[in-house]
């Protein structure tokens, strides 16, 4: 399967100021291969293969490609050499067809024109060479993101991509849609295209690659072949010490419904109509585990329920008191809400630790009397807290922003979950986080749901819907099109009601 | 706490290489017209600090100066960009300028009654704009350099030839009537007490910000809107708060112009100083203790900039033109860094006046 070296790097090493991003890193690629890489967030990878793209430079060691040593001054001369990424975010004109994207900065001219024929008829000869099926006159703004997906490697393999790097690919897709990358993988790597694969989810790793390398701290820690590999050796080797993949967690013990949310319809900020009837119950003491690809109504239908967002028709009512518009009253009513996007909504970056932890509490008592903050008592919390939740920081007084992921997400799991709660709205709680953080935050999570909270999850990682759920409603299109049990479903029959088929 | 101060000294590096590089680069200036450096500055040093006069004079300048910078600076906290320093000034000097000769109250009342009637008047004007930006969406800036106008406009009707306010003793001249010396500040020798009062407040905003739940509102607000929506902070009722307040110290520098300085509203007496109020912040670093200091600075240059000219045959415009490459120093800490070689220091907060457009 595996043929000669393809790609071949030997000590890379990347300073930025403060941080040793990447120290002496090793990398070996073959033809037809596919190479995890694998690490925690701020573990390297993305400098890894930038330098490897061309978009960083080097500090120190070399790149071989096809046994020749070179250096990429840019993504142009990378891809020139048969080198191409496809990155998280597409680089999509969203209004040009799927052909007219492919071939965009290396369009086929005729007379000085464009020739749009020949470029659809050369789009339609690599899809079916590569099996990846695309209609080339489709226009890629009303695609799905699994086909957009496809497009972007359409777009490498137009380029003649000898080797393809992907980040974190699957990030976006729904279960069938990672199953159908992961196919075409497979046969990208049999025609002979070396792949690197960035991942933090060990199934897909073990599932897909040939080989995984895994970076912790900016060091290569190791390079497993995957037929030896479990989920549980690897994350040792991520973490460096052993990690429980299973949540532990007893029976849930549910008692009196708390959320009651009935025919709820939510607008995003566009105006449009993006929860159209969502009905559902929290009670005491369970998690409502809501599952669904992203952007089908999820974030605007938290936003409603925690009073952030206005409610258009219908209700959401916590002990009986109907949610208004005023996000302090939904807190005091006994709700945390851990947000999805913890940088923009949930810290003030250049804040401390302390700030932070204080930021919806502030104005109470011991944090303040009379107008005037008490900075004794925000400090004596924050000293607590960070040792209660386990946050990893040189100091109280540190700003978050300087924190890792993990660590921030900390910070707003120990604001939202030290208090006493009736409901917890989590969204996407472990989202870009380390394994050990998850591991802490979903223990976390049991424990308010076993001092009798009700705890509605929202996330779009199967994973830890299942570990954690011990009801699941799948959203749809701004409906709940599915209500399931979790010892008795499958990824499969979860991962269709997310399609919207079922 | 909330201000992450890497340490103060640190900070001061800056904003004083700053003004040393403004001074060396107008000495060049004036080196080029073919004076000498040394005996111009001579003159600027002996006309602002030479003399208990020169000191009072120094005073005089920066009092305005410091309300104005407090204004700009105190909306920044919260994110907001105040240009209306000026309007908001007059606006301040002429209803002063009203309590001061309509009212006969004993001068233990009159002065702060005067003082709060300016105040008050330019906060409403703030609240205007508060009000547009938090209902509206309307940016501040806008809303601000176009009410800059109005209040121009509107303050020299009320003095002109019909305006209600008109001196009747003043012929062609418009202004209004002079303040009963009861609303007047007194200065206790050379010391204009007006100046006690903008030091006063100075360090009410310097507390309100640092250790108020206000303060923590308003900048939670500033730093990250949406995390302040997210912790249950009103964001809409904290920006007019913030535009309120910050007027509300542009027009206390009007008052306390009228009532310290000319003694009536005439418009000519007060251009521009609403718009210095920027450099002041900028000098300062937004931080409200340090307005002093910047306010202090840029008011001695102004004050010994006519015996500048006297002793020599520099125009005093060339102060325009060191407050204006101090500016850029303090604007552009990089090119300080870079000019002196200093290392980097990547703690150090960027004072961003620029940007936020539709923000």
């Amino acid at each position: 399967m595996a043929g000669d070296v393809l790609l071949e790097a030997r000590g890379l090493t990347k300073r930025f100021p403060g941080v040793l991003a990447n120290d002496s890193v090793d990398l070996l690629l073959h033809r037809g291969e596919i190479l995890g890489l694998l690490g925690e967030n701020g573990a390297g990878k993305s400098t890894l293969v930038k330098m490897l793209f061309g978009i960083h430079q080097p500090d120190e060691g070399d790149i071989y490609f096809k046994g020749q040593a070179v250096t990429n001054d840019g993504p142009g001369e990378a891809i020139a050499r048969g080198m191409s990424m496809v990155h998280q975010h597409f680089q999509l004109v969203p209004p040009l067809t799927v052909a007219e994207n492919i071939v965009l900065g290396n369009e086929p001219i005729s007379r000085g024109f464009f020739n749009k024929r020949a470029a659809e008829k050369r789009v339609r000869e690599i899809s079916e060479q590569y099996g990846l099926t695309v209609e080339p006159t489709d226009v890629v703004g009303d695609l799905p993101v699994g086909i957009q997906q496809r497009v972007e490697i359409l777009k490498a393999l137009y380029r003649g991509a000898e080797m393809l790097i992907l980040d974190e690919p699957t990030a976006v897709l729904t279960p069938q849609e990672t199953d159908e990358l992961l196919v075409i993988l497979r046969q990208l790597a049999a025609d002979g295209v070396g792949i690197i694969f960035i991942t933090h989810k060990l199934r897909e790793v073990l599932a897909v690659t040939d080989r995984v390398t895994v970076l912790r701290q900016g060091k290569g820690v190791g390079t497993a072949e995957t037929a030896n590999s479990t989920s549980a050796s690897l994350a040792e080797l991520m973490v460096g010490r052993s990690v429980v993949l299973r949540v532990e967690k007893d029976e849930a013990a549910p008692a009196e419904p708390v959320l009651i949310v009935n025919d709820l319809h939510v607008r995003d900020d566009r105006r449009q109509l993006v929860v159209e009837g969502a009905t559902l119950q929290v009670r005491a003491g369970e998690i409502l585990g809501v599952a669904g690809v992203e952007g089908n109504g999820q974030r605007e239908l938290v936003e409603a329920i925690t009073g952030i967002r206005p409610i258009d028709t219908g209700s959401a009512v916590v002990d009986g008191t109907p949610v208004g518009s005023k996000p302090r009253a939904v807190r005091e009513l006994g709700v945390a809400y851990i947000p999805e996007d913890r940088e923009k909504d949930g810290l003030v970056g250049g804040y401390s630790i302390a700030d932070n932890l204080v930021l919806a509490t502030y104005y109470e008592e011991p944090f303040a009397s009379r107008g005037v903050r008490d900075f004794d008592a925000v400090a004596q919390q924050a000293e607590e807290l960070v040792e209660q939740f386990d946050v990893r920081t040189p100091s109280i007084n540190t700003p978050v922003q300087s924190l890792s992921g993990g660590n921030k997400q900390k910070v707003i799991v120990a604001r939202e979950l030290s208090k006493e709660n009736r409901l917890v709205v989590a969204s996407q709680p472990t989202r870009g986080v380390d394994v050990g953080s998850i591991e802490f935050i979903h223990n976390q999570l049991i424990t308010a749901r076993d001092a009798g909270a009700a705890v509605l999850l929202v996330s779009a990682e199967l994973d830890e819907i299942f570990g954690l759920a011990d009801r699941i409603a799948v959203i749809y299109e701004g409906r709940i099109v599915a209500e399931l049990d979790p010892t008795t479903t499958t990824r499969e029959e979860v991962g269709l009601f997310m399609a919207g088929g079922g | 706490m909330t201000e992450q101060n890497p340490s103060w000294q640190r900070q001061l590096v800056v904003p004083i290489l700053a003004v040393v590089l403004g001074l060396l680069a107008g000495a060049l200036l004036i080196l080029l017209t073919g004076d000498n450096p040394l005996t111009a500055y001579g003159g600027l040093m002996a006309g602002s600090l030479g003399s208990a006069e020169g000191i009072g004079r120094t005073l005089d300048k920066a009092t305005p100066l410091v309300l104005g910078g407090l204004a700009v600076a105190f909306a920044f906290k919260a994110g907001l960009l105040n240009i209306g320093g000026q309007g908001q000034l007059l606006l301040g000097a002429v209803f002063a300028a009203w309590a001061g000769f309509d009212f006969d109250l004993p001068a233990i009342v009159h002065i702060p009654f005067a003082l709060v009637i300016g105040g008050l008047a330019a906060a409403l004007l703030g609240a205007l704009s508060g009000y547009l930006k938090a209902k509206r969406g309307t940016h501040e800036v806008i809303s601000t350099i176009m009410l800059n106008f109005v209040a121009a406009n509107f303050t020299e009707w009320l003095v002109s030839r019909d305006g209600p306010w008109k001196d009747p003793d003043g012929g062609a001249i418009a202004r209004t009537p002079a303040i009963l010396p009861s609303a007047e500040f007194p200065r206790v020798g050379e010391l204009p007490t007006g100046f006690l009062v903008a030091v006063l407040a100075a360090v009410v905003i310097w507390w309100i910000v640092a250790r108020s739940t206000l303060g923590f509102e308003i900048q939670t607000v500033g730093a990250n809107p949406n995390a302040a929506r997210y912790a249950g902070i009103s964001v809409p009722r904290i920006i007019i708060i913030a535009m309120t307040i910050s007027a509300f110290l542009a027009g206390l520098g009007g008052a306390i112009q009228t009532q310290g300085v000319i003694g009536r509203f005439e418009p000519g007496f007060n251009t521009g100083l609403g718009f210095d109020g920027i450099t002041i912040a900028l000098l300062a670093r937004t931080n409200a203790l340090a307005v002093v200091p910047a306010a202090l600075l840029i008011g001695g240059l102004d004050a010994g900039s006519t015996l500048m000219q006297s002793r020599t045959n520099v125009e005093p415009e060339i102060i325009n033109v060191i407050q204006a490459f101090i500016l850029f120093f303090v604007a552009a800490p990089s090119a300080v860094r870079w000019l002196l070689r200093l290392r980097n220091a990547a703690d150090e907060p960027e004072v961003q006046l620029a940007g936020g457009w539709g923000a």
